[in-house]
């Protein structure tokens, strides 16, 4: 199936026209957190302070990137493990998050959450670091510096392919791809 | 024991930290031969076109890891060295384990390698930022030479590791099951295709260590002895039939291969460990 190409941040219609399978090819900006920071924004939103970026329509890559070498802007950035992540997805999806980049499949709270809000999760390859590095064009660290590869980055991609793996019609890519291929 | 006078063999403590600071950035860059082989093997049988895609993908990614120094992957992982001190080497000018220390240091900030350890595991979680400390194995062994094997290990694929301490009838088949439903489990977090490392026998401890050595092999090498060589294989054939396949996008290929290794046990014991290894499995070795 052939790619799609799509922008970061994703509008509605576009989060719509996205169902399970399909790859695209994300162009635009990205935001980075892991587990550390994702603790902090949580911890934000409940001390009801403002984000350290304006989430709403924002997607977040679950990265945490090997430093750069002199001249280059970033080392391999591939996915971590998003069920990591599902502890806090909810309240952020609820904040206004519309996408997510990660591996792995996420909980049923975390899907019930991307229906409701009507956002999607997408699947890049895991330990594809330093191949998927190639469509990172641009990386400014915006937010909690202090935690080194876990600080917030805003990333610039052009490109950058991913799957799509949770939708909003609430189906699951692994799910699916499992079924299929099973043999009892 | 007839007495044979051996003569010791000087290894300086500088040499062991150099050369565990080079393997741990070439296990970090350079995919081994074996495990490309594998992958490449693997694109041909895999059913799944998006599978097949996946494996195409992560060729590519290794052959641009090795062109540009650039980590397999952005997890530089937790250094694992072990040390096959041969029994008449003898280590100077410095302390050993400050030297494998001193190589780790060295070799993730030399190679802009990510990284990863955190102090206190369960609170501060400060980041030692030279991904120090390793985990050193050693084990004394006839000769004058010391083996190092750097093999950077990935918490996705560690995390999902299990230990089981089954009851001796629980037998070949409760091995089996075991095995089978940790994979099953795991899903797509460990990033299959895997190299399931499975230890049997010895105690708790011991078979932990036991299914992490396994990871060594040459990928798909089996076990010398055909009992086990057998079961190797009738795990692989059950795990193959989950569906998982590469990154749980589904398919036929979940693991490359299952390495076990076994060791005698108490007679009231079957300790079962599993130790699983994503594709990206990187380990690269010297000799002093």
């Amino acid at each position: 199936m052939d790619a799609i190409r799509i922008t970061s941040p994703l509008d509605a219609k576009t989060v719509r026209e996205l169902t399970v399978g399909t790859p695209v090819l994300i162009s635009g900006v990205i935001y980075t957190a892991r587990d550390a920071a994702h603790q902090r924004l949580i911890e934000a939103l409940d001390n009801r302070e403002r984000l350290p970026f304006p989430i709403k329509g924002q997607t977040i890559y679950y990265t945490g990137p090997s430093p750069a070498r002199p001249g280059r802007i970033i080392g391999s950035a591939g996915p971590t493990t998003s069920s990591r992540m599902d502890m806090y997805t909810p309240r952020l999806l609820a904040a206004g998050m519309r996408a997510m980049i990660g591996k792995g499949n996420r909980s049923p709270e975390v899907r019930e959450a991307i229906q409701k809000y009507k956002a999607v999760y997408f699947v890049a390859i895991g330990g594809a670091g330093a191949l998927l590095a190639q469509s990172i064009k641009k990386v400014e660290v915006i937010a909690y510096e202090d935690l080194g590869t876990e600080a917030i980055h805003l990333l610039t991609v052009e490109n950058f392919p991913a799957i799509v793996a949770n939708d909003i019609y609430g189906e699951d890519l692994f799910e699916q791809g499992k079924a299929k291929y099973r043999r009892e | 024991m007839r007495l044979i006078a051996s003569k010791l063999r000087e290894i300086k403590a500088r040499d062991i930290a150099e050369t565990v600071a080079q393997l741990c950035q070439r296990a970090n860059f350079e995919l081994n031969e074996d495990v490309l082989a594998a992958l490449k093997q693997a694109q041909q049988t895999e059913e799944s076109p998006l599978g097949k895609e996946v494996l195409r993908q992560l060729v590519e990614n290794a052959q641009i890891a090795g062109r540009k120094n650039l980590p397999l992957c952005q997890d530089c992982g937790t250094a694992v060295v072990f040390l096959e001190i041969g029994q008449d080497a003898h280590v100077i000018d410095g302390d050993l384990y400050e030297a494998v220390n001193e190589g780790v240091r060295q070799g993730y900030t030399q190679g802009y390698l990510r990284k990863s350890m955190v102090s206190q595991p369960f609170s501060a979680r400060k980041n030692t930022k030279d991904n120090t400390p390793p985990i050193i194995h050693t084990e004394i062994v006839p000769g004058d030479r010391i083996r190092v094997i750097c093999l950077p290990k990935g918490a996705g694929s560690e995390n999902m590791s299990r230990l089981a301490m089954l009851r001796p009838g629980d037998g070949r088949e409760g091995i089996i099951d075991l095995v089978v439903r940790a994979v099953d489990e795991a899903g797509a977090n460990p990033c299959p295709p895997l190299i399931i490392g499975v230890g049997i026998g010895a105690t708790a401890e011991g078979v932990m260590l036991l299914a992490k050595k396994a990871l060594l092999r040459p990928v798909g090498k089996p076990n010398p002895d055909p009992e086990v060589a057998e079961l190797e294989k009738e795990i692989l054939g059950r795990v193959n039939n989950l569906g998982i396949g590469p990154l749980g996008l589904g398919g036929s290929t979940t693991a490359l291969a299952v390495h076990a290794e076994v060791w005698p046990t108490h007679i009231a014991c079957l300790p079962v460990g599993i130790n699983l290894q994503c594709h990206s499995a990187r380990h690269k070795e010297a000799r002093l």
